[in-house]
């Protein structure tokens, strides 16, 4: 393959998988376009545990979002409450891909001191899926 | 007009003047909030009043929102435009607002700081874990979250 078409087969993969998130209302479709970004399968264990550990900052996801967000949080430093995050506890979430791309911008850099690759947020949304009712 | 309507209209000027005035006391008439200021910085934390800080402030804050006290609070260029330009029109001008408090902190604020001296709110009381942070209004202020700080509407939590 020559490298004009290397870079417009990149070019229109790189316009569906962002095309899909634009249109993503819910968090399964949502999911399935950062697992697509990623180019691979989603982890919910792996995830968790980024959610729950130190990631080199002093902030950690559950330090305002709680270690099981099903239930409401707290912001580490304002005291705010912070509805809770999972799906299935709050229809609100991951409904708007604008909205879950610019939290997710903010708060993997203050976590992980940098943004937060595709696979990793599909593995955070992996998991935060699996807690259920 | 006759001499009484006169003397009427006399009056209520000055109460109307009295009770601006009062307003400026509390740092700025209350402003209905622009719905994306809510959204956005509401989200984190309540909707400080933009007549609490003065228009520098405001400035340097909305400039560096990707470094806002120690979290990344990073807007579209959008957001940042329309909520700036909001602050900006609302930021306070009452005398006591008028200069940038350090770190543009309104709990760095003089008259912050005079209104919550420890005769008024008591050392202990901040500690507490219902209050956890000075910059955490609704703590006491129970109306905080809808621009309102009368006295009367203070609970400061046991």
């Amino acid at each position: 393959m020559d490298n004009i078409s290397i870079w417009v087969r990149a070019a229109v993969l790189t316009g569906v998988s962002l095309g899909s998130l634009a249109q993503a209302g819910t968090p399964a479709e949502q999911l399935a376009a950062y697992t697509a970004q990623a180019v691979a399968t989603a982890q919910p264990a792996r995830g968790q545990q980024l959610f729950t550990s130190r990631q080199g900052k002093d902030w950690r996801c559950a330090s305002c979002h709680t270690a099981t967000p099903t239930v409401e949080g707290k912001h580490a430093s304002t005291g705010k409450v912070i509805a809770p995050l999972a799906p299935a506890f709050n229809p609100n979430r991951f409904t708007d891909p604008g909205k879950t791309e610019k939290w997710f911008r903010r708060n993997c850099n203050d976590v992980l001191g940098r943004e937060c690759t595709a696979g990793e947020k599909a593995d955070v949304l992996a998991w935060l899926l699996t807690l259920k009712r | 007009m006759s001499r009484s309507e006169f003397k009427k209209s006399v009056l209520s000027g000055l109460l109307l003047a009295c009770a601006v005035a009062a307003d400026a006391d509390s740092a700025g008439a209350r402003v209905a909030l622009l719905p994306k200021y809510q959204q956005e910085c509401a989200a984190c934390h309540i909707a400080y009043p933009p007549g609490m800080l003065p228009a520098a402030s405001w400035q340097h804050l909305m400039g560096s929102l990707q470094k806002h006290h120690g979290t990344d609070a990073s807007l579209d260029e959008a957001g940042v435009r329309e909520i700036g330009g909001w602050l900006q029109t609302h930021a306070g001008t009452y005398k006591r607002v008028n200069e940038a408090p350090p770190q543009d902190r309104i709990t760095k604020s003089a008259w912050f700081l005079r209104k919550h001296r420890a005769d008024e709110v008591p050392p202990e009381a901040w500690k507490r874990a219902a209050v956890g942070s000075a910059a955490n209004c609704a703590a006491c202020h129970t109306q905080a979250a809808d621009g309102r700080f009368n006295e009367r509407d203070i609970k400061i939590p046991r």
